[in-house]
């Protein structure tokens, strides 16, 4: 765990599952998110990057939502 | 839907809910075309409204903009809860909310439903998408779904007719129905506000008071302007007492999604899914790494080619007809000031206004339908971090792309950013596109002047040209968005949050209302304005009158005719004396001497008054630069850019010194001014109209003319040191 204490939503492959763990701040931008139905405990899945990696498309609840690489490194996930 | 045309018995229903929930196909199949769209003051959002008649009753209807949320952040979202809680002057109070649920996302749905229903009013809810939540396995039992939240619930499918005419009952019912108790999700909260109610100190409602605490800044400023500093420093206090441990925004979120889960858990079936095979096919080949991007240029070089291309049979006819009518008039009227402000005038500027539709009119069609399969939001989503680049989003592209054929419906195009100051960047970087009306210009000058040599064996230099001032306008573009976000429009980076929609079939009648709405907006909010200066300009031009000028052309042609033998060459020669009757006129006239007035402001770019007055006459348009230049130039207005004649004369064209008035360095600069300056009325009038206020057209305006003279000037004094 020294090496990387948190894995973020961007670190995440297309296909890869995971479960929301945290946020690292609370601002306007993360109420918005959690307004979307990312919240704690939260299960999503990414499932596509756009070209050069950047937004990324994730499932969460029912649907799918793009988001910025630097707004999903706000999104601390557990396995 | 104003407030004087409401009768007694007229219900007024506000229609709310998430985007791409459907809403407006709700909306334009209870209404039909009975609907009329405005702004709402100080905001660049739409205010649409429409009436449905059931027997006697009237159903006056407003749309309340598609929101994720009711915790606003900004103007544009506040306007959503200002039309649920009656504060938009012009509006009627609702007396019933319409929401729409989308029944295959309903979770992210109750949400909001949840913030509409502690507002207070009688609710209706629409349950949309059944048929994709089917597909998906999953069914939602109304019947349950209804005794959850205390409100009626009706399925409605459009396209199969289904629901529409139980939802018509249903919203002139429920007024009548016991109001739904209201469960808060911060019960803590809404204990404590309504204490603060019972005490009298304000005269705000707890849905009202319990968002002023959770949202904080946008909310509670608002709450200031109504009420004293008193009541915000309660608010304020009870926020820091209710927080401890967790922000409340947060625990909002929480609470109402773990509602949200119960009611799911309660009225949700599952079912075997059948998915459509369409859908599968095309999610699974738009989303392919490459078959992705393979479609997108395809659909991408798909839209340019209509607006391009395919509007351009419609607009020679319109130009044709308006030629038409000019010479019909010229025929059966008495040669004079009456006909030319027909001809002239209001034909030439009724044309100037309708050219523009064909090509809002097929974009259109593209923009929603693209945004009504949900293929829209994947574009923005493929493009969006090249958009970065310049400080844009992905959705800027769409409208950027489009400016490339036409401004005008470039900018209306910019509805889809929801970002107020990517929009208003979009909107001021979109004329520097070229557009198809800089081309007979860009053909012209660059036939007249640029040699016909190829470089590197194989690359046509007046090809090149072009190519540059392609490029040329795309840089002052992506400049001027880079640069306006930095200062002008600076602000913290939006979220780009976007929900990409299940991919469905759109809604035929849906997308025609939409369109032609677009259309009409068009005519009535632009047309105004662009047919007023194109009259301005025809007066310009054609007042003051000379009768000197007149008297001594008609003794040439009295003498040309007597003299002659031959018709051909009479007839010739009689052209000829017109079109230098023109000449002289327009000389004289007011245009010609603001084009005399102003030529020391110009004569750094080597122009003279000629090239000045044509370049001041071609502001509204910039493409009636070449039809002053023929009638300047004694060839005739009817001329083409590829004219021999005036390209001719615009090589002989001689200043007092003998030295020839348009050299390279002259015609490059004057591209280079044309390539950047804002020379078309009509887009500054849709400027006007998609911002609301004149603010932005003004400075537009104003940055590209800058612009415009300092690339001129800058071009002809290097071309000329190189020359």
């Amino acid at each position: 765990m020294a090496k990387s204490p948190t894995r973020t939503l961007a670190d995440l492959k297309p296909g890869e599952n995971g479960v929301v763990a945290g946020f690292a701040r609370y601002d306007a931008m993360t109420y918005r998110i959690m307004q979307l139905g990312v919240l704690e405990d939260t299960p999503l899945q990414v499932l596509r990057r756009a070209p050069f990696s950047d937004p990324i498309e994730i499932r969460v609840k029912d649907y799918s939502l793009s988001l910025r690489r630097d707004e999903a490194d706000r999104i601390n996930i557990r396995d | 839907m104003d407030r004087t045309a409401s009768t007694p018995r007229a219900v007024t229903v506000a229609v709310c809910g998430n985007p791409n929930t459907g809403k407006s196909t709700v909306f334009n199949a209870l209404t039909g075309l009975r609907q009329k769209v405005a702004n709402y003051p100080g905001v660049t959002v739409d205010r649409r409204t429409g009436v449905c008649r059931i027997g006697a009753r009237e159903l006056h209807l407003v749309d309340v903009p598609g929101t994720y949320s009711l915790a606003a952040h900004s103007p544009d979202e506040m306007i959503a809860v200002d039309v649920l809680l009656g504060y938009v002057e012009e509006l009627d109070p609702p007396d019933v909310i319409l929401a729409i649920l989308d029944a295959s996302n309903l979770r992210r749905n109750l949400f909001l439903l949840g913030q509409i229903l502690e507002i207070g009013k009688p609710v209706v809810v629409a349950l949309s998408m059944g048929d994709l939540a089917a597909r998906r396995g999953l069914r939602i039992d109304p019947v349950r779904l209804a005794d959850e939240l205390g409100v009626p619930v009706v399925p409605v499918t459009v396209s199969q007719g289904v629901g529409v005419d139980a939802l018509k009952s249903a919203l002139i019912e429920v007024q009548a129905a016991p109001r739904h108790k209201i469960t808060p999700a911060l019960p803590e909260l809404w204990q404590r506000v309504r204490e603060l109610i019972k005490t009298g100190v304000t005269r705000l409602n707890a849905f009202e008071l319990e968002r002023a605490v959770i949202d904080a800044d946008y909310a509670l400023e608002r709450i200031a302007v109504h009420d004293d500093a008193a009541l915000r420093a309660t608010l304020e206090q009870i926020r820091n007492e209710l927080s401890q441990g967790e922000p409340l925004p947060a625990l909002e979120a929480r609470r109402r999604y773990q509602w949200a889960d119960r009611i799911v858990a309660a009225c949700a079936e599952a079912i075997p899914p059948a998915p459509a095979r369409w859908v599968g096919y095309l999610e699974r080949f738009s989303s392919h790494p490459v078959g992705g991007l393979v479609l997108f240029f395809a659909v991408m070089a798909m839209v340019f080619q209509a607006v391009f291309s395919w509007a351009t049979p419609l607009m020679d006819s319109i130009d044709a007809a308006s030629g038409w009518l000019s010479g019909l008039i010229a025929t059966h009227l008495p040669p004079g000031a009456l006909a030319s402000l027909l001809a002239d005038g209001v034909v030439a500027g009724v044309g100037a206004v309708v050219i523009f539709l064909p090509q809002i009119l097929i974009l259109f069609a593209f923009i929603i339908v693209l945004e009504d399969t949900g293929y829209m939001a994947r574009a923005a989503f493929l493009m969006d971090r090249f958009m970065r680049a310049c400080g844009l989003s992905g959705t800027s592209f769409i409208p950027m792309l489009s400016s490339f054929a036409c401004a005008v419906p470039g900018i209306m195009a910019t509805r889809v950013i929801p970002n107020h100051r990517d929009r208003v960047a979009t909107i001021v970087a979109a004329p520097f596109m070229t557009c198809s009306a800089r081309l007979p210009v860009y053909a012209l000058l660059i036939a007249a002047f640029v040699p016909k040599t190829t470089v590197l064996g194989f690359l046509n230099v007046q090809g090149l040209v072009l190519f540059a001032l392609y490029l040329l306008g795309i840089a002052g573009g992506v400049f001027t968005a880079w640069w306006m976000k930095r200062t002008l429009l600076r602000g913290t980076t939006p979220a780009f949050l976007m929900e990409l929609p299940a991919y469905r079939l759109p809604n035929f009648k849906s997308v025609l209302i939409k369109m032609l709405e677009r259309g009409r907006i068009f005519l009535r909010r632009a047309g105004t304005v662009i047919f007023t200066v194109a009259v301005i300009v025809w007066g310009l031009a054609y007042f003051p009158r000379s009768d000197e000028i007149d008297r001594r052309y008609d003794a040439v042609a009295a003498a040309v005719t007597a003299n002659s033998q031959d018709d051909q060459v009479r007839a010739e020669a009689l052209a000829a004396i017109e079109h230098q009757r023109a000449a002289m006129q327009l000389e004289n006239s007011a245009l010609g001497a603001i084009g005399q007035a102003i030529e020391p402001l110009f004569r750094p770019l080597g122009w003279d008054w000629k090239i000045s007055a044509a370049v001041v006459a071609s502001f509204p348009a910039r493409e009636v630069v070449i039809a002053v230049l023929g009638t300047i130039y004694a060839v005739g207005s009817e001329v083409e850019e590829t004219d021999a004649g005036l390209i001719e004369r615009l090589h002989s064209s001689r200043r007092a010194d003998g030295t020839p008035v348009f050299s390279l360095p002259v015609a490059l600069g004057l591209m280079v001014f044309y390539a950047f300056c804002l020379q078309c009325v009509a887009t500054v009038a849709t400027m006007r109209r998609e911002t609301n206020s004149w603010r932005w057209p003004i400075f537009a305006w104003t940055y590209m003319t800058a612009f415009g003279y300092l690339g001129a000037y800058l071009t002809y004094n290097i071309a000329t040191r190189w020359a």
